[in-house]
């Protein structure tokens, strides 16, 4: 059956060299943990899009409950925690997710210097990777407000007030992150909701895309 | 190892398990995520049965319609509220309590006993010109399809208590 939707589907659009353009390529031998096994270190660059997926689809299923109220956030993220089936999962997801992206991030990246794979012609790719990074450190940092409980407020606070010490430009940024000059509320809280589900993963996707079309273009550098 | 036992080939038992495996792994993750989306339409509903004193007593209901408003206690989700109802309540030749839901079955707006001079001793929606007669039920060649809702009602101390709003059959 999946096979005759597949077939009508690839007779009229012929898909099967999208796919395999994307999915069917030779991984080279030292990238093979099944060859040597010290070839794991090239799995975590994987491992980050995969909780990065994870993040994604649990932060949607997280919104139909959520709302960016300072009166209702808190209520909203207790009830979905207390008295909706598996939310407690599901934010469990989200939050020990965004710890465990950073991390292999950071493992990542850590292969990545440590191979020296930044170097010509990847410096590009390098580049877009630290993009990646602060982008996922922005979405770590308004993320943290939403539940609006107190230890969002404070360490929301500390993370404006690190904003007002930026060079010259540090009072307005602080402003306009915080929606106002002076209260941290419901100005901030809708803000950070906006960027946290809209402007960053936005951010965060194109980059991904390059990010992706960069290691396929120009493969995945040589053994040590 | 004949050649004709051999039906699944190495790459198929692969791809077999890795897809299997995978798919696990999928479901595993997505399963409570869409329990959790789910979740309204699984739970059982609540608070049916649970009847409001009006503030009406039994013998301040004639025979006329009269609008009663009162408030009930809702809890949705995480915010709780005392949202507003009404009925238009009246005794009936028998001497029995009649109270109607003021929502129109035609399009949810609200309608008013004699609420158009020209249709007197009738519920009349302004919205359609929809018309009902005292008992509630629609008036033919007029929008609505269905009689108004009745309440469901009980007396304590002759003080009227209503409770949730039941809809009839089409007429």
């Amino acid at each position: 059956m999946l096979q005759k939707i597949y077939d009508w589907i690839d007779e009229r659009v012929d898909i099967t060299p999208i796919w395999r353009d994307i999915a069917d390529h030779e991984v080279p031998e030292h990238v093979n943990p099944a060859h040597h096994f010290s070839a794991f270190v090239y799995c975590f660059g994987g491992l980050t899009f995969f909780v990065v997926v994870i993040q994604i689809l649990s932060g949607m299923f997280l919104t139909m409950y959520y709302v960016p109220d300072i009166e209702n956030a808190w209520r909203s993220v207790y009830y979905l925690q207390s008295e909706v089936a598996h939310g407690q999962i599901v934010r469990g997801m989200h939050h020990w997710g965004a710890s465990v992206v950073i991390v292999m991030l950071l493992l990542h990246t850590l292969r990545v210097f440590f191979q020296g794979a930044y170097k010509k012609p990847r410096e590009l790719n390098w580049m877009v990777g630290v993009l990646i990074f602060f982008i996922m450190l922005g979405l770590g940092f308004t993320g943290y407000l939403l539940p609006w409980d107190n230890k969002a407020y404070f360490a929301t606070q500390v993370g404006l007030q690190m904003a007002e010490q930026v060079p010259i430009i540090g009072d307005e940024l602080k402003v306009l992150l915080a929606g106002d000059d002076e209260i941290v509320g419901a100005q901030t809280l809708t803000r950070f909701f906006a960027i946290h589900v809209f402007f960053l993963p936005a951010a965060l996707f194109a980059l991904l895309a390059v990010h992706f079309i960069l290691i396929r273009r120009q493969g995945i550098s040589g053994p040590l | 190892m004949s050649e004709e036992k051999q039906q699944v080939s190495r790459r198929q038992f692969l791809n077999y398990t890795l897809t299997g495996v995978g798919g696990f792994m999928a479901a595993g993750m997505l399963a409570p995520m869409l329990r959790m989306a789910v979740d309204p339409v699984l739970k059982s509903t609540s608070s049916d049965g649970d009847f409001v004193n009006v503030g009406l007593a039994v013998e301040d209901i004639t025979t006329t319609p009269q609008r009663v408003d009162w408030q009930i206690e809702q809890v949705d989700g995480w915010y709780e509220s005392k949202p507003g109802r009404s009925a238009w309540v009246y005794k009936d030749d028998k001497g029995d309590i009649i109270a109607l839901s003021p929502v129109c079955t035609h399009l949810g707006c609200v309608v008013s006993w004699e609420g158009n001079e020209s249709h007197p001793n009738e519920f009349f929606c302004p919205c359609h010109d929809g018309r009902y007669t005292k008992d509630g039920v629609n008036v033919p060649g007029t929008p609505p399809l269905a009689p108004l809702a009745t309440y469901e009602q009980k007396v304590e101390n002759g003080i009227l208590y209503l409770g949730k709003a039941i809809s009839r059959k089409g007429a």
